[in-house]
């Protein structure tokens, strides 16, 4: 430990000043854009990530790829070339944007019934505009949002966030670009929290497996915690969309 | 989108009135929002929203040594990418036509030595200059993209702060230089004289300015004039359809007074921006 730095000091406090438990600040809109069918916008830390769905609708392209029984969800993840401090070649089309947009099928694909739109085809693109650590826990919320916004009935929420272990010890929740430099290892995770279900689970780097479940409790206590800001933001989006159209003068507005 | 008869009809003649679908007149603009100094790892950056168009550039900076042909000028490069949130035509590679046209267009544009000073960029002739990358990000297409393009890459180039250059050492074939530690030490762009692109719009007898996507359907022809200051620096006739000689020669005197009107808003608006204002982006 002499060498490595302290991902958490003495008293408690991360590089950037947050403690173990906390996640960055998560400010987020819905329906960001009018042409798509559901579109958000989600900033964690200085992450910031658009997203968009269109869809359900017809099956574009190769019209043998429809199923009888379910619909295709189509994911694309593409990142900025200003995204990061050095300046990428190309926004999409590399290895790591494939695999990405492969997760994100994978995460989201558990949580819509697609059971409901047989012949049809959801598409998903999400857009990283700043990436700064906690890339694909963005994408997830982003891309849960904009379905939220889409009206595509989802089963439940499907949250993603990150955690770490520091000084071999402590487990960290939404590691940021700094912290994974760092080194230490990432336990990237997106699960449904309600149902406490995990979707996806990728881990890089290692540290000894009797870490593992205090790590994975901290990554779905942080799930959960962002599920929360997340139906937040829903409720007040529902609302606005909802008094624009004149409900909230119909009946009395019941806080649940 | 696809349009019906009766609609291509409704707005030909709605053109033909001087009263457009939206209300405007033949020169007028739909209503524009811009915010500067919004994406954080660059050097320079706005988000220009026109109506349903919305266009995010960044400006990066970067060493790179002059072309033999022109050791005095620096480099700019403009790099466009239709992101697939537009439209999910622009999925893979989709997009890439249309990105390869703005970017050429803008390119073609910036390269009179009037519009744009590349000479600013040089830091020591024949091995050093300063190479200034302007990524165009499409998130959502409304029609008339060329004029928001050209308005945004003017706007984040307004922003662009160049890092000052202390001293220069040239040992041999070494060239080593030294950057001011300081981070608000920085020079801006000249960019008065950066091109702003109008699309003047052909449909029926009469011509248009920012046509929304169902004009641009409607349209028999356009034409792209890149106007820096009073000087045409590119004119570009895009999509199918063709012009009139007579036409061409006014819609280019309208593209002229737009742009030249369009330019001085811009610029009065930049100046207003003052930079300690909160960040708003994508949240408002």
């Amino acid at each position: 430990m002499s060498k490595k730095k302290e991902l958490v000091s003495k008293i408690g406090l991360r590089l950037d000043g947050r403690r173990a438990d906390e996640l960055r600040r998560v400010r987020c809109k819905m329906g960001v854009f009018s042409q798509p069918d559901g579109s958000a916008y989600i900033e964690q830390g200085l992450t910031k990530v658009l997203a968009a769905v269109y869809g359900p609708h017809q099956v574009r392209g190769n019209r043998s790829k429809a199923q009888h029984d379910s619909a295709i969800v189509n994911c694309q993840f593409s990142m900025a070339v200003f995204s990061t401090s050095e300046r990428k070649k190309r926004p999409r089309g590399d290895r790591k944007s494939s695999e990405m947009s492969i997760h994100l099928r994978q995460a989201l694909l558990a949580a819509i019934k697609v059971e409901l739109y047989p012949w049809s085809q959801i598409d998903i693109y999400v857009e990283v505009l700043h990436a700064d650590g906690g890339v694909y826990p963005a994408c997830v919320n982003a891309a849960t949002l904009a379905l939220i916004d889409a009206g595509i009935p989802l089963k439940e929420y499907v949250c993603a966030c990150s955690a770490s272990l520091a000084n071999n010890d402590i487990p960290m929740v939404d590691i940021s670009h700094q912290e994974e430099m760092l080194g230490g290892p990432t336990l990237t995770i997106a699960a449904l929290p309600m149902s406490e279900k995990i979707v996806l689970m990728e881990m890089s780097q290692r540290f000894h497996i009797d870490h593992l479940p205090k790590v994975m409790a901290k990554a779905l206590k942080g799930c959960k915690d962002i599920k929360v800001i997340l139906d937040e933001a829903v409720r007040s989006h529902v609302e606005d969309v909802g008094c624009s159209t004149g409900w909230s003068n119909t009946s009395q507005k019941i806080k649940v | 989108m696809a349009l019906c008869e009766a609609e291509k009809t409704f707005i030909l003649h709605s053109v033909e009135e001087n009263f457009r679908i939206d209300g405007r007149q033949r020169g007028d603009y739909r209503p524009m929002e811009l915010e500067t100094n919004i994406v954080a790892p660059s050097f320079g950056s706005a988000r220009l929203r026109l109506a349903n168009t919305d266009v995010l550039v960044s400006v990066k900076l970067e060493i790179d040594s002059p072309t033999l042909e022109q050791p005095k000028l620096g480099k700019i490069e403009f790099f466009v990418d239709c992101s697939a949130n537009a439209t999910p035509d622009f999925e893979g590679r989709g997009g890439d036509n249309l990105a390869t046209e703005i970017s050429n267009c803008l390119s073609s544009a910036y390269k009179s030595s009037t519009a744009f000073d590349a000479g600013k960029l040089c830091i020591l002739k024949g091995s050093k200059c300063w190479k200034l990358y302007v990524d165009i990000l499409l998130l959502e297409c409304g029609g008339n993209l060329y004029d928001a393009v050209s308005l945004a890459v003017k706007a984040a180039l307004w922003d662009t702060r160049i890092p000052l250059v202390k001293s220069v050492v040239v040992d041999g074939n070494k060239v080593d230089m030294e950057v001011s530690d300081e981070l608000f030490d920085c020079e801006r762009l000249d960019v008065t004289g950066a091109p702003i692109m109008v699309t003047v719009c052909k449909i029926g007898d009469q011509c248009i300015v920012d046509p929304t996507t169902a004009e641009e359907h409607c349209s028999g022809g356009s034409v792209v004039v890149a106007v820096s200051k009073s000087n045409f620096s590119t004119i570009l006739q895009t999509g199918g359809g063709s012009l009139h000689p007579m036409t061409l020669l006014e819609s280019l005197k309208l593209g002229q007074t737009v742009a030249q009107r369009l330019d001085s808003t811009l610029i009065n608006t930049l100046k207003q921006i003052n930079d300690n204002s909160t960040d708003v982006g994508f949240l408002k």
